[in-house]
């Protein structure tokens, strides 16, 4: 690939990956295995052996839909209840069919699951309604084993390149991306029939209270690249006001893993020790009463589980030590934190895009397709709701098999000059910039601002200072100096970032309701608002160049849910007053 | 120049020693996801170029010998 004074060499492959953490080796994989003559290629910012949020494997699936314990239409209905209604069921039931299929698959690899006596899946119950969570206490392998799957399947990786721009061609059809070294600052293109997006989170868009701007929920490699290119491309996003809002060990910004210790025997608790919450699953709702409690008198909250037995504390430290995010153990060690004596104290996380948590993601339908013809999104970055690790899994598998067919119709669409020429220079422009702003101080500042202004509880003024303040910054991009290649990949990410914001600021402000608990909780509209706001909100670049949304209907349910069920997750607080009658 | 230079305590080590950098070993900078991770100019070393640590472990378990050590990063720890 070349630099920058001679055009860039461009690459033609049928199926482009970007993103090499869960979804996209998925999507590559089965690319491959569905066509083998095609030319599939994995394009990953760091490197797929290690990279996206399981680069340290998962400790369990959170929603594993096996028969004799949960159905996919159980499953259905309680994520279309635990996100209040606003999901397209069609999504939810191509996730939760092919589920089981999924896990199979994966235990034929040699991902170990937790099975008991007799071989069969010992699965937990950690939901409102049904029971789907399933331990992989020796999940730290799921990588390896991934990247064999790649080999195997002859996928080409592409390591330490990141993708900047997608391009379109012909009737508005992908073409391509552009992507940037960033040891080297080369620049190149590669041309494609079709592209997966599996770019996971936008991970560094709130600030963590710790000020450390690296020590975020998600893997802070996941700036939200993904989000903005289909954004730049003109894909339509959804549901990017159903931000992403995690309980977490305060300060060490992990996951405390209540999946993991609830069925242990653990639980959040307040200052008292008491529980104020029925169930540990994670859902907007449950986040308020989190907050409530955070902020209230009985605050803050914990992680209780040092009334355990000393073997079950044992168990608990062997999975939470070993799998995901094992430097807990040592965060807790310099803290003298012993699970036995003390309870673990917990935090909110800053806010970010994910649909694997939340609902937060570029639009796609039961095949993985955006709005853009060829482009599919899966994962993390993707919009089905709640869909997690296994999801990712599931949706990658659907859209690496569903780009196989599109390949078979369509040609590659030509780029045109002009549009490389112009993103070349857009993002070698930090390289020329003499006296400008780091990129690490703009990125501090857009974060704070971030923290200060879209984090619930929502509040229209301050949302519209905070485009003001965005306005500002995005002046100041042409500022940004980039003293080496590995200061022009976080000078582009900066882009990306505000890019983020900026959507989060107006499709908060859009939806003049609240809905989803603390993570679209808008103070000077408190009420939810079925009438006027039953409908997804969509994103997308409008034609000044900025933000613009508009809604999107909801589309038939293929499940109707009972009056009984509607509310279940509206009622997660325990009153004391109940607890001692 | 109306720039800086700031120090930071970073969370990666790497023993020197230990480390096997001269051979042609590049497994830690490999595997970082941040790539904050960089061999020293005579080859000597890995060391921790740039403070942006995700305190993930890939480096400190992947490293053949054992020199790579992780600490959570002070702002947080």
């Amino acid at each position: 690939m070349n630099d920058e004074n001679t055009a860039a060499e461009i690459l033609e492959v049928d199926v482009l990956v970007i993103g090499g953490g869960t979804a996209g080796p998925m999507a590559a994989v089965k690319a491959k295995e569905k066509n083998p003559k095609l030319k599939v290629a994995l394009l990953e910012k760091a490197n797929v052996k290690r990279s996206g949020c399981i680069s340290m494997g998962m400790d369990g699936l959170n929603n594993a839909v096996i028969p004799g314990h949960a159905t996919p239409e159980q499953y259905v209905k309680e994520i279309t209840i635990a996100n209040d209604g606003i999901v397209n069921q069609k999504t939810i039931m191509a996730y939760a069919t092919r589920s089981y299929d999924m896990i199979n698959q994966l235990d034929e690899w040699g991902v170990k699951f937790e099975k008991d006596e007799t071989g069969d899946y010992n699965v937990k119950k950690v939901h409102h309604m049904g029971t789907y969570v399933l331990p992989m206490p020796e999940g730290h392998h799921m990588k390896k084993i991934l990247y064999r799957q790649l080999r195997k399947k002859r996928v080409q990786v592409i390591n330490r390149f990141m993708a900047t721009r997608l391009f379109t061609g012909k009737e508005g059809r992908i073409a391509g991306a552009h992507l940037v070294n960033p040891r080297t600052a080369e620049t190149a293109v590669i041309k494609a029939k079709t592209i997966i997006l599996c770019t996971g989170a936008a991970g560094r868009l709130g600030m963590p209270t710790s000020g450390y701007l690296f020590g975020t929920y998600e893997n802070p490699t996941n700036a939200g690249d993904g989000y903005s290119m289909a954004y730049h491309a003109g894909a339509e996003l959804s549901g990017l006001e159903c931000y992403q809002i995690n309980p977490l060990i305060k300060d060490y910004n992990g996951p405390a893993c209540a999946y993991v210790t609830g069925p242990m025997g653990g639980y959040t608790a307040n200052a008292q020790g008491d529980r104020f919450i029925e169930c540990d699953y994670w859902s907007g709702q449950m986040m308020l009463e989190f907050f409530k409690e955070l902020e209230g008198g009985r605050g803050p909250v914990f992680l209780k589980i040092d009334h355990l037995a000393d073997e079950t504390i044992e168990e608990i430290e062997e999975i939470l030590h070993s799998n995901e995010r094992p430097s807990r153990g040592r965060f807790h060690e310099r803290r003298n934190t012993n699970y036995r004596e003390k309870m673990v104290e917990m935090h909110i996380s800053e806010i970010g895009f994910c649909s694997g948590h939340s609902a937060s993601g570029i639009w796609t339908d039961e095949n993985a397709r955006t709005t853009i013809p060829g482009l599919y999104a899966a994962g993390d970055c993707g919009s089905v709701p709640h869909n997690y690790m296994l999801g990712a899994f599931v949706y990658g598998a659907i859209a690496g098999e569903d780009a196989v067919d599109y390949c078979a119709q369509y040609e590659h669409s030509d780029i045109n000059p002009d549009d490389i020429t112009k993103e070349q220079t857009r993002v070698l422009a930090p390289t020329k910039v003499k006296d400008g702003i780091p990129p690490e101080q703009m990125e501090y500042k857009l974060r704070r601002l971030v923290n200060d202004y879209l984090q619930p509880p929502k509040v229209t003024k301050k949302m519209e200072i905070g485009r003001e303040r965005f306005a500002e910054i995005r002046k100041d991009l042409e500022k940004l100096q980039a003293s080496d290649p590995h200061e022009l990949m976080r000078a582009m990410e900066v882009h990306f970032i505000l890019d983020c914001a900026e959507m989060a600021a107006v499709s908060s402000m859009y939806r003049t309701e609240s809905r989803w608990g603390l993570y679209h909780y808008r103070v000077d509209y408190p009420q939810t608002d079925d009438n006027e706001w039953f409908c997804h909100v969509q994103t997308m670049k409008g034609e000044d160049g900025l933000p613009t949304c508009k809604k999107r209907k909801i589309e038939p349910y293929i499940l109707d849910l009972d009056d009984t069920e509607k509310n279940a997750y509206n009622k997660l607080r325990i009153e004391k007053e109940l607890i001692e009658a | 120049m109306p720039l800086a230079k700031n120090l930071s305590r970073v969370p990666v080590t790497i023993d020197a020693d230990a480390c096997i950098a001269d051979k042609g070993c590049t497994v830690c900078v490999d595997v970082c996801p941040l790539d904050v991770l960089v061999i020293a100019d005579d080859k000597s070393t890995a060391y921790m170029k740039y403070d942006e640590c995700w305190y993930c472990l890939p480096c400190e378990t992947d490293c053949p010998k054992n020199a790579v050590k992780v600490e959570i990063p002070y702002l947080l720890s």
